[in-house]
């Protein structure tokens, strides 16, 4: 026998501090087992954002550095300037990346920065307790939303892969879920994609993670998984919504 | 493998019981449907680890440690 | 040896920089500042740096704080309502112990206030515009030269305590042009940051990581106390200060940047009166000069301190602290981007004096 899975050393040993079931855990071991396949974990640099995931400069083993909230575009940039031949990535939450981001997410695709973003969108905010995100879904029930969300007062929600493919220097952008071992290969896909997109100095590169909060939509892991195929799926189609035909190396 | 059982031999997990969170990912995707939660186990954070009590049914396909997210799983085949 | 040109203010600090060894500029445009962009936009790609334009200052102090964290030398200059928005990144810099350099050409305010010069950002600069406990280096310069001269040293002193520093100018100082003396070769300290910066490991260390949350009480305190220590041992070596004409000075002037220009002029218009008064000019508003003062508010000689600022009294506070109650401190202010006039501070000087 051998063996054919083993913890990625992408990854620290830490445990992981996030809720039973929720899928950070899936995405942050498959950003991990992308950089060691591709081998470039010893020439990346990670930068973390305000959230669930505040810390996972402690779980990547590659040089990470914490940002202030919404800000991490702003400093991978300032990275990217300085060490342009290292991969630089962020990983942020949908009120880090489409609440008090925008401006730094938006520009940093506008300016085709060539550093990718794994964003993680769960449409609601976790580590403050449940409000309402920019993600939110018509209709869902949050502490900020205690309704449901209402269209009238409280705004539609935003596809942000949609309007960033609206950007020239957004060269590649991809929605991905990680529910399924059919999905999570997908995902890996896409991870090692926007990698190669970096790689060659194409732009910018952005894959969105349809991902659970089983907390605080106060459901079992697995209703979660299930309950974001039913709704999610429908404000959040997967695919390829810019750089289908982008020709990088495998 | 002997074919007229359809039974797979040569294949393992093992499951780093301290880590898990008992989510229940894995056992509702397991192919074969060989992962539990162990209702008589509490790890040291308070939770039902998983495990395979019919290992010999295990097929090695990785489904189980693909869907964890606390890397819980390691396989063999 | 080295060579005299006449530069604008905002070119010096831009040309400064770029002797200084920093190859990484942010920035957003912004009155009456503007022209160190232009300059950068240039020079920063003559020498093979980067320069970026960003969308906001918020977001050009975050790319600060990502380029410091990668271990480069890095600027960005904004004037006070920008410098608002830079705050949170400041609380950040000085949390995750990094060096960077900050140049604040301050405009009138509050709010979107005027153009025209002004100091009132004392407080914003020296108290922390930024959340929690902490500092950042300020340096006044009250000329074209010195303003040259302490953006470079600004990114020595920023690397060897990895810390913020900020050159805190005004309106005045960025438009007027003067002749600036370049050295050869500008006093550039290297400093080695592998053992915090972030480059990637390339197989040969640990991970480095930049941070500046600790969600343990004591594991924060630890940081806490740990730059407390640090900006004891600033304040103990890097207090820069000028006296002028103090020895037994009935009257001494305190001032800062171009306001302290105004005043050397009225002590010449004093000494015809036969009134000695004398100037004590802080170069370091933070660590500020407290001993300097002090000292002088010990002198039987002295009667009282004057204190003159574009702005509605900021450093008269740390004046009076300084001096203990044991003078009378007076102070004089214009603001709204109007500068005191040679004329008023000699009517106040003569108001004091008796005569």
């Amino acid at each position: 026998m051998e063996k054919v899975f083993s913890r990625t050393r992408g990854l620290t040993d830490k445990p992981l501090h996030y809720c039973p079931g929720c899928t950070h855990g899936i995405i942050h071991r498959i950003i991990a087992e992308v950089m060691c396949e591709m081998d470039i974990l010893d020439t990346t640099i990670g930068v973390s954002p305000v959230g669930c995931a505040y810390n996972n400069y402690e779980y990547f083993s590659c040089d990470m550095v914490q940002a202030a909230h919404g800000r991490a575009p702003a400093v991978a940039t300032g990275i990217k300037r300085v060490h342009p031949d290292r991969t630089v990535f962020t990983y942020q939450g949908d009120g880090d990346l489409a609440a008090i981001g925008t401006a730094e997410i938006i520009h940093a695709a506008a300016r085709g920065e060539k550093i990718c973003t794994f964003f993680v969108n769960n449409t609601i905010y976790g580590m403050t307790s449940g409000q309402m995100a920019p993600t939110t879904l018509i209709g869902q029930v949050t502490t900020t939303s205690p309704f449901g969300r209402m269209s009238d007062v409280q705004g539609f929600p935003i596809n942000v892969s949609e309007l960033l493919a609206s950007l020239p220097g957004a060269v590649y952008i991809e929605r991905v879920a990680v529910n399924d071992f059919k999905h999570i290969t997908q995902a890996k896909k896409a991870i090692r994609k926007a990698f190669r997109v970096q790689q060659a100095g194409l732009g910018f590169a952005m894959v969105e993670f349809l991902s659970t909060c089983p907390t605080n939509w106060g459901k079992d892991p697995i209703s979660a998984l299930r309950w974001m195929e039913d709704a999610m799926y429908k404000q959040y189609p997967l695919g390829v919504y810019r750089g289908e035909d982008l020709e990088v190396a495998p | 493998m002997d074919l007229s059982s359809g039974r797979i031999t040569m294949a393992k997990v093992e499951f780093l019981e301290e880590r898990c969170k008992g989510c229940g990912l894995c056992v509702s995707v397991c192919p074969r449907k060989i992962i539990l939660l162990r209702q008589d186990k509490l790890n040291v954070k308070g939770f039902h680890p998983a495990g395979v009590d019919q290992m010999d049914r295990c097929t090695g396909c990785t489904i189980c440690a693909t869907m964890c997210p606390d890397s819980v799983i390691e396989v063999w085949r | 040896m080295g060579n005299r040109v006449l530069m604008k203010g905002n070119e010096a600090i831009a040309e400064a920089a770029i002797r200084a060894g920093c190859r990484h500029y942010f920035g957003y445009p912004i009155t009456p500042q503007t022209e160190v962009m232009h300059y950068m936009a240039k020079r920063m790609v003559e020498v093979g740096g980067a320069f970026v334009q960003a969308e906001s200052e918020v977001s050009a102090i975050n790319m600060v704080y990502g380029a410091a964290s990668a271990g480069a030398r890095v600027m960005t200059t904004s004037s006070s309502p920008g410098v608002s928005l830079m705050q949170e990144g400041f609380s950040y810099i000085a949390g995750a112990e990094l060096p960077a350099v900050v140049v604040n050409i301050v405009r009138s305010g509050p709010g979107l206030g005027g153009i025209l010069p002004a100091q009132g950002d004392y407080f914003q600069a020296t108290k922390g515009g930024g959340h929690g406990d902490y500092r950042n280096i300020v340096l006044a310069p009250a000329s074209v030269q010195e303003l040259y001269e302490l953006t470079v040293e600004a990114f020595n002193l920023a690397d060897r305590y990895r810390m913020l520093t900020m050159i805190l100018g005004d309106g005045a100082l960025g438009q007027m042009m003067e002749p600036v003396e370049f050295r050869e070769q500008e006093p550039v300290d290297t400093v080695n940051k592998d053992g915090w910066a972030v480059s990637g490991t390339l197989g040969q260390r640990g991970h480095n990581t930049v941070t500046s949350i600790y969600i343990e009480a004591d594991t924060l305190e630890k940081l806490n106390n740990k730059l407390q220590a640090k900006y004891r041992d600033v304040r103990d070596k890097e207090v820069r200060v000028e006296t002028f004409n103090c020895d037994g000075a009935e009257i001494i002037i305190t001032a800062f940047g171009t306001c302290s220009r105004i005043c050397r002029n009225v002590i010449r218009q004093a000494d015809a009166l036969g009134i000695k008064v004398g100037l004590i000019r802080p170069i370091t508003l933070w660590p500020f000069p407290e001993d300097a003062i002090a000292e002088a508010a010990g002198r039987d000689s002295l009667k009282a301190f004057l204190d003159v600022e574009m702005n509605c009294g900021q450093m008269v506070e740390d004046v009076r602290l300084a001096v203990n109650g044991r003078k009378p401190v007076h102070f004089f202010g214009r603001s709204g981007g109007n500068l005191p006039t040679q004329k008023e501070i000699l009517d106040q000087i003569r108001s004091i004096a008796g005569r």
